[in-house]
């Protein structure tokens, strides 16, 4: 008889049958208490490749140039953070790279250092550590956020000067929804069991 | 017993579940220090250490940077050598005077709604199971995971202050600077994101439970004397 224990009201709950593709919800609280999705780690690992591609390319082009009286300049997302910190704001520099580059690159790169072993049976060294840390990334990963900040950043920009968007704008775009789906997709439980100490 | 009883939190036993990989572990009575769970081996607590001490401090700091955060300008932008200075809520003018409504909207919400919202709910949060209210505890699990979940939204002008930083750099011509607001303001948000992890919403149901627990006494007790 498995137990499934409800981490938001700590109800203990003998572990319903959930078909594929299904949640099951606490009935004392609402909350979720898993999503059961047998092909997790197919589904989250192609998941976590596309959006390893999208990463690099969102990192390396620029997202936005900005033309003014004949003079162009382009950003990165990493040329934001050097700009803040060439002005003196080291603080905010280092929150905007943790929370746009470090974070998601932890998550990406991590769940694929996790799973893609598993793919083939075999957890990878330091799985349990690797899988804690994604964990430990996932509310400080934002990239969706980010992009409405750009939104906001055109706008702001518009009657000032001509605002190209750079192919890096289009990583992102599809990025999210490939992130968010990763998600969702994911079924940590079956994960755990696979890499975890117990048997 | 069917299913889904939530009844079996008390017929297990003490237990402890994993605030990482969420196994439910059996834990003898009494604190539970040392312990770690046998599957990923993080430190097992029955509840999050000091939530509600390290969740009010949070937010007591949260809601002190809260007020630089909106009176000191976050960027300053000089165009053709005229300076202005930028506030959280001038910008959300600026938008909304711009005609685009739906973003001004967007980060008049995320910006000056969501970090006070999110302060007085936590804040009523924690008074609520410092006062082992009974009120809706459903609703308080709910209002918990909406504030878990709408936090760091509010890191858009952040990102805004630092992608025009790093656009607008053209000397006289046009310039943008980050100011001291923006610091206070990813303060703010941090602060709160931190004072949301600390708070155990587990606390919300351990009173009902103690209550629960009573009301089978009295009824093991009213079946005895009959």
């Amino acid at each position: 008889m498995p137990l499934v224990g409800c981490h938001h009201c700590d109800a203990v709950l003998v572990e319903p049958e959930v078909p594929d593709g299904g949640a099951a919800i606490c009935q004392r609280c609402g909350g979720t208490l898993f999503r059961r999705q047998r092909a997790t780690v197919e589904i989250t690992l192609a998941l976590s490749t596309a959006a390893a591609i999208l990463f690099v390319v969102a990192n390396a082009y620029p997202f936005l140039s900005f033309e003014m009286q004949g003079q162009t300049t382009r950003t990165t997302l990493s040329s934001g953070v050097f700009a803040l910190w060439d002005g003196g704001r080291y603080v905010i520099a280092l929150l905007v790279l943790g929370t746009t580059v470090i974070a998601p690159a932890l998550q990406i790169g991590l769940m694929l250092y996790v799973l893609a072993p598993l793919h083939f049976h075999r957890p990878a060294p330091f799985a349990v550590e690797a899988f804690r840390l994604v964990e430990r990334c996932r509310p400080w990963s934002m990239i969706e956020v980010f992009l409405i900040g750009i939104f906001v950043a055109v706008v702001k920009l518009s009657d000032m000067a001509e605002i190209v968007p750079g192919i890096a704008l289009w990583a992102f775009g599809l990025l999210i929804p490939i992130l968010a789906g990763g998600t969702s997709f994911l079924d940590a439980e079956l994960v755990w069991r696979e890499i975890g100490d117990l048997d | 017993m069917s299913a889904l009883d939530p009844t079996l939190t008390s017929a297990i036993g003490p237990h402890a579940q994993c605030h990482v990989c969420n196994l439910v572990v059996g834990v003898p009575e009494g604190p539970t220090d040392g312990l770690a769970c046998p599957r990923c081996r993080t430190a097992l607590h029955r509840r999050k250490p000091e939530s509600l001490s390290r969740t009010w401090s949070l937010l007591i700091a949260a809601a002190i940077c809260y007020v630089p955060a909106n009176l000191y300008p976050v960027m300053e932008v000089t165009t053709l050598g005229v300076s202005q200075a930028d506030t959280i809520l001038s910008g959300v003018i600026y938008l909304a005077a711009h005609g685009t409504w739906p973003l001004a909207v967007i980060v008049f919400i995320a910006s000056v709604i969501v970090p006070v919202a999110k302060i007085v709910a936590l804040g009523y949060l924690a008074l609520s199971v410092q006062r082992a209210s009974q009120w809706r505890p459903r609703d308080r699990a709910r209002l918990y995971r909406i504030v878990e979940q709408v936090g760091r939204w509010s890191m858009v002008d952040v990102y805004v202050v630092t992608i025009l930083v790093a656009l607008v750099h053209l000397g006289s011509l046009a310039n943008v600077e980050a100011r001291v607001g923006g610091f206070y303001f990813g303060a703010v948000v941090v602060l709160t994101m931190f004072a949301a992890e600390s708070f155990d919403p587990r606390l919300i149901w351990d009173q009902l439970i103690d209550d629960a627990d009573r009301d089978a006494q009295k009824a093991g007790g009213d079946d005895d004397g009959g």
